[in-house]
């Protein structure tokens, strides 16, 4: 190999001008308007006298996948520079993410170094496909990428964008193009930025209203968490209704003043809700069960087995039939969050269609308990009320009839407390409970998990099923932890593995090694 | 219809010498063929030159002014076999496809025509998809232009080199009697840029010319004895007769020093990288003078062996840059040198990875490698004697950031079929299932995961007939409507009713190719001026004998959907049983109503608007909903209560109310938790007043129960 031949030349002092081009990659989602967004940026620079090169890559990213703009400039000289099609890592001065977990990803891919890159987030999250589709909460963290951008970006800049642009009428690439010139990272003046909108033509006024949000705060250089929820709990507090009603809540009010501290929030939202459900009476009842838990609970470990009973009880009171749907769907209170949903023009009309699919079991369910039961112990009768109800049906409930229907149903709920549903889901609670005090009195921690097991009956019909389901063979897998240290620790993997997929897959896997160490003396606790 | 216009921009198509053209790629190829007075066009869409067929086809009326005929083929093939104009007669003709599968589609075609030869020149433009943001198998085109000795150009990516490939690349073809081939990447597709411009050129001699004096010469027929001539005819005239072309035109370029130690060959298509890298490596400055030796080519096949040797003097080694596997260009070179004797290291594939797309990264490492090792003094001394640079460690995202392959777009028809056929599944267990080319195919991907396999465009009940004897279960396959007319009516409906297959046909007709923009096809209900639609495709399956054809008008009544499925799959027909469900795709549907629904609303018309929303107390947080649809505006919402452990399921203001949740809430027996609100806009005075009084009278009802109890109030 001849690899010692020297050369004659000398290294070359490296070209000043190449510190002068600028790169620009955006990272968006499909559908977000990151064409539109290069465009402008693309328009701005010649304005300022640069010569730009963009790129895309469009084929079926543009389906809602991830998808890359790449952008080079550089002040126009006699002689047109050379630029690359693609960013490359460690070499972006700017990094505009549409969307949190693409800033994440451009952190991966190495887009974002802390010598350079300005990253500019938008601080939303259009969540994929993975993260909505787990029956439990399969969403990303995006503090994990907050952190990382904290730490990789030379200056970070992330809020929510896509909302401001909403907000204003228009794209988030309005709003990222205002981050982006607010941010300062490119060297131009605001008036350019906003010609390049000008120019584009359509929807100017909407867009320079978002573009001037996004700007203003980049200019303050914002760190904003992503925010969930628009629900405020402290709103939901105030009771409403007849004065002796209220009277009584409030004496209901005063029992959680006698719970522990760190109870008494979760008790009150647990009061709450069941009262809600039912009644006062049966608020009383909820109270009564707390106390009996309380009494089994340890100051020593901060009640937490008082706590994760305040809200499981709740849960499981406050389970959904039929009275509970048709009672939601007609109050007032979920009329106007539907207005402001979707929020109708001034002088139009809206129509409003629910869709209910009952089957026998919900029929049975809502029957006295004993007639329920032995229908729903004949194949033959249950067959034949399916015939007659199993049906797709849709209620228009802006209509009087329809409304009527569910409003009455909604009513019946006072005579809960004798029907079939409400036999099978006391009995269920009052074993769950009783179970869950027994592992109690062995290991306090598994107690607590116990409780927390509920968490997975949700959901209607056949997913209510298979929710019952894993509850129970989590609950089997218990039986067989209890007694041993990591008990507890087990119990909550059992619960996790359940929630992970829809069949249970991981759960039959996690049991499948529970059932390899446990029921036998002492094998596994070695490790 | 397509999804993108390019209306506005095709007027740029008709400036003159002195302008100056700026733009993208596509429009650039575009103009660069009429001022290289090419006398017809046409081709097949599939990205990355999807575009470049809706330039032409938003430009049919300058080029029908200029005497140039367009065509938009049926394939790829049809697109190919199209070129037989330019074999006998002295016209200048062009086409675009994707390679490699376009190129493999139309690979029949193409050696024809490369055996016969041709007189006018005969230009395919190849958009190679391949790297990132590619739809397809990683394959590269360049084995074709090696297999039947067509010429393959890989122009610098930016705008001026590229027009400037298109004229070389006509006259190298009529210079050597053969087909050229010109390949753009998927960047440079679209990567913008300007260029001068020329004038646009009628074509000297047009297709009616040709038909009013028409020729035949049967030595250009693929007959034997004529075959064996053409074979040598290839060898021993076209052969030496392009790569003298290349050489006296200076088709390839050299950049940089004479002198110099070592030396970078390239493919024209990696030129920017390259020299990006020797930027970041201070060997190259921001204009692209490099003080490392580049042979650029810009033709990849045939390689002239004399030039590179040039090239090669003096250097003690070389570094071939050719992106994808396996690696012709290197090989072809190492044994022109072995055979050479010359006595210098070839380096390539041992620097720079096998397979993969060469990103910035790639190069950067490739180049310094090379150059480590070659001539390590070239490299500033940062590089040679490198300081432990200190880079902060980051958290693993790895975990944490989910994958975000493309899906079904909000609205799309296609979602309630494959919620139906999960449905079914769900009923009747897993089934052997074949998908398609198409936007169908994102149907086995989470959260549906129907299908097994993909074979080609068209393809998909052609690639179940092993299994079409039938047997317990029978099988299903997916076919869009473009690959219904691009190949499948006769290579997978046929060959199914010709052997009495005993599958299940699924032809999801979105009324558009839609999947690779939505391009118009022979089923399109859209009236196009100049194209002939409306042909349904239930009546071409029935014409080619299939007996059992159920046609679905709305897929996304999912109940509707799985009924027929199953009586599909239990019917005792003999033979195979086909479903056309059709629905127009949402992407186009909204571009074509939008603007005159909002007109209409401006107008005072009555207009219903439709979306979905969820009742967040009613939802438990299960996303039983999501795994049978997976919509974008159909996402969760983590509440601000502490007895939720779960995120809600939530729709958002993207929603276009398509029905999809509401039907398949239904048809599964999800939950109540959908509703569907229509805004009515101009409401007629009747149900105006007929809405107030419901709604004061709903009022009041609420009102009334709302006093007799207690409640908290919630927004």
């Amino acid at each position: 190999m001849a690899t010692t031949t020297l050369s004659e030349l000398k290294p070359r002092q490296p070209d000043l001008a190449l510190d002068q081009i600028i790169k620009v990659a955006i990272m968006a989602v499909g559908g977000q308007g990151g064409g539109v967004l290069t465009n402008w940026v693309e328009d701005c620079a010649h304005r300022n006298g640069y010569v730009v090169q963009a790129t895309s890559v469009a084929g079926v990213a543009q389906r809602t996948g991830a998808t890359i703009y790449y952008m080079e400039m550089a002040p126009a000289s006699d002689r047109k520079p050379v630029f690359s099609l693609m960013p490359a890592a460690g070499d972006v001065d700017i990094l505009v993410a549409a969307e949190m977990m693409e800033a994440g990803r451009a952190i991966m891919r190495g887009f974002v170094t802390p010598d350079r890159t300005t990253l500019i987030a938008s601080s939303h999250r259009a969540l994929a496909v993975s993260e909505k589709m787990v029956p439990g909460d399969g969403i990303a963290d995006s503090e994990e990428v907050i952190a990382a951008a904290e730490i990789a970006a030379q200056r970070f800049i992330a809020f929510d964008m896509e909302k401001m642009a909403v907000d204003a009428g228009s794209m988030i690439s309005a709003s990222l193009f205002g981050a982006l010139a607010g941010s300062g990272a490119l060297p131009f003046e605001r008036e350019s930025f906003e010609a390049a909108i000008k120019a584009s033509g359509r929807g100017v006024e909407a867009s320079l209203r978002a573009f001037a949000a996004g700007f203003e705060a980049a200019a303050g250089g914002l760190v904003e968490r992503p925010q969930w929820g628009q629900t405020k709990s402290d709103t939901a507090n105030a009771p409403r209704g007849p004065s002796h009603l209220v009277e009584k809540w409030q004496a209901l009010e005063a029992r959680t003043e006698a719970l522990p501290d760190n109870v008494r929030d979760m008790a009150l939202t647990g009061l709450r809700a069941v009262v809600d459900f039912q009644d006062l009476d049966y608020g009383a009842e909820y109270l009564d069960r707390l106390d009996q838990v309380l009494d089994h609970d340890d100051p020593g470990k901060d009640y937490e087995l008082t706590l994760e009973a305040a809200k499981y009880i709740a849960k499981a009171m406050a389970y959904d039939d039929v009275f509970r749907v048709a009672d939601l769907k007609t109050r007032g209170s979920r009329f106007a969050r539907v207005r402001n949903e979707i929020s109708p023009a001034e002088g139009t009309q809206m129509k409003l269609t629910e869709f209910m699919h009952p089957r026998a079991e919900e029929v049975v369910g809502i029957m006295p308990s004993k007639l329920g039961r032995r229908l729903s112990a004949s194949e033959k009768s249950m067959r034949l009320i399916d015939r007659l109800v199993n049906k797709g049906r849709r209620l228009r409930t802006d209509r009087l009839l329809p409304f009527a229907q569910l409003y009455i149903l909604g009513g019946l709920r006072k005579y809960r407390r004798g029907t079939l549903r409400h036999a099978i889901e006391k009995e269920h609670m009052e074993r769950w409970l009783e179970q869950a005090l027994n592992y109690r009195k062995l290991d306090y921690a598994l107690g607590v998990e116990a409780l927390r097991n509920r968490r997975l009956v949700k959901g209607y019909s056949d997913t209510h099923a298979r929710g019952l389901s894993k509850f129970d063979r989590v609950m089997e897998g218990v039986a067989l932890l209890a007694g041993r240290d990591d008990a507890a620790h087990w119990c909550k993997l059992l619960r996790e593995a359940a929630l992970a997929d829809e069949k249970g897959d991981q759960l039959e896997g996690a049991l499948k090694t529970v059932r390899s160490f446990a029921g036998q003396p002492e094998t596994a606790l070695q490790n | 219809m397509a999804e993108r216009s390019f209306a506005k921009e095709v007027q740029k198509l008709k400036i003159g010498e002195g302008e100056t053209f700026s733009g993208e790629g596509i429009l650039a190829l575009t103009k660069a063929l009429l001022e290289a007075g090419v006398g017809y066009v046409g081709g097949y869409q599939g990205a990355p030159i999807s575009h470049l067929m809706d330039v032409l086809a938003d430009a049919e009326e300058i080029l029908t002014e200029l005497g140039v005929r367009y065509e938009a083929n049926a394939s790829e093939a049809a697109a190919a076999a199209m070129l037989a104009a330019s074999v006998h007669y002295p016209i200048r003709g062009a086409v675009t496809f994707k390679g490699p599968v376009g190129v493999n589609v139309a690979s029949d075609a193409l050696a024809n025509l490369s055996s016969s030869g041709v007189t006018g020149g005969a230009l395919v433009i190849i958009g190679e998809d391949y790297g990132e943001g590619s739809s397809i198998m990683q394959e590269r085109s360049h084995a074709f232009a090696m297999k039947s000795q067509m010429w393959l150009l890989d122009p610098r990516p930016n705008l001026p080199s590229i027009v400037k490939s298109v004229h070389q690349g006509f006259e190298l073809s009529e210079a050597s009697n053969t087909p050229v081939m010109l390949m753009v990447r998927i960047r440079s597709c679209h990567v913008t840029g300007s260029f001068e411009a020329r004038d646009n050129k009628r074509p000297p001699f047009t297709v009616k010319d040709a038909l009013a004096t028409p020729r035949s010469d049967y030595a250009r027929v693929v007959l034997p004895p004529m075959s064996y001539l053409q074979e040598h005819d290839k060898i021993n005239n076209r052969w030496p007769a392009a790569q003298k072309h290349i050489v006296e035109n200076k088709l390839n370029e050299m950049f940089g020093p004479k002198e110099a130690p070592v030396g970078i060959v390239l493919q024209g298509g990696m030129y920017n990288g390259v020299i990006r890298a020797l930027q970041r490596l201070g060997l190259a400055d921001i204009h692209g003078e490099t003080d490392v030796p580049l042979y650029v080519l810009n033709v990849t096949y045939p390689l002239v062996n004399d030039e590179f040797f040039e090239f090669c003097e003096g250097k003690s080694a070389v570094l071939v840059v050719e992106e994808g596997q396996p690696e012709f260009i290197e090989q072809a070179l190492g044994a022109a040198l072995y055979k050479s004797g010359r006595n210098i290291s070839l380096h390539g594939k041992d620097m720079l990875p096998m397979a993969g797309e060469y990103t910035g990264q790639v190069m950067l490492d490739g180049l310094e490698a090379f150059l480590r090792k070659a001539a390590p003094e070239m490299l500033p001394a940062r590089l040679r004697a490198p300081n432990s640079e200190e880079k902060p460690a980051l958290p693993d995202l790895s975990k944490t950031v989910p994958i975000r392959p493309p899906g079904f777009c909000t609205g799309c028809p296609e979602r309630p079929i494959f919620a139906a056929i999960k449905l079914t599944e769900q009923e009747f267990g897993k089934h052997q299932i074949a998908g398609d080319i198409g936007c169908h195919l994102f149907a086995t991907l989470p959260p549906f995961e129907i299908g097994g396999s993909t074979m080609g465009y068209g393809l998909g009940p052609a690639s179940n007939a092993a299994f079409d004897g039938g047997g317990e279960k029978r099988s299903i396959s997916i076919l869009g409507d473009g690959g219904f007319w691009h190949n499948g009516l006769s290579s997978s409906i046929g060959n199914a009713v010709y052997n009495k297959s005993d599958g299940v046909i699924v032809v999801v007709d979105n009324f558009y190719s839609a999947a690779t923009g939505g391009q118009d096809v022979l089923s399109s209900r859209a009236d196009n001026p100049t194209k002939a639609t409306g042909h349904p495709i239930a009546d071409a399956v029935k014409g080619v004998g299939v007996k059992w054809v159920r046609q679905l008008d709305r897929t996304y009544d999912v109940p509707k959907m799985r009924e027929i499925l199953k009586e599909a799959l239990t019917t005792d027909h003999v033979g195979p049983k086909v479903i056309v469900a059709s629905s127009e795709c949402m992407l186009n549907k909204q571009r074509r109503e939008k603007p005159l629904m909002n007109k209409a609303i401006k107008e005072g018309r009555r207009v219903e608007k439709p979306r979905f929303g969820v009742d967040e107390d009613i939802c438990t947080g299960d996303h039983a909903c999501i795994r049978l649809s997976g919509c974008p505006s159909l996402s969760l919402k983590k509440l601000d209560d502490p007895l939720r452990d779960d995120p809600v399921a939530s729709i958002d203001q993207s929603c276009v109310g398509c029905g999809n949740c509401g039907e398949v809430a239904d048809a599964a027996v999800l939950c109540p938790s959908f509703f569907r609100a229509e805004v009515v806009h101009n409401p007629g005075w009747l149900e105006r007043k007929l809405g107030n009084l419901r709604s004061k009278t709903i009022a009041w009802l609420q009102d009334r129960r709302s006093s007799t109890r207690i409640e908290f109030a919630r927004t």
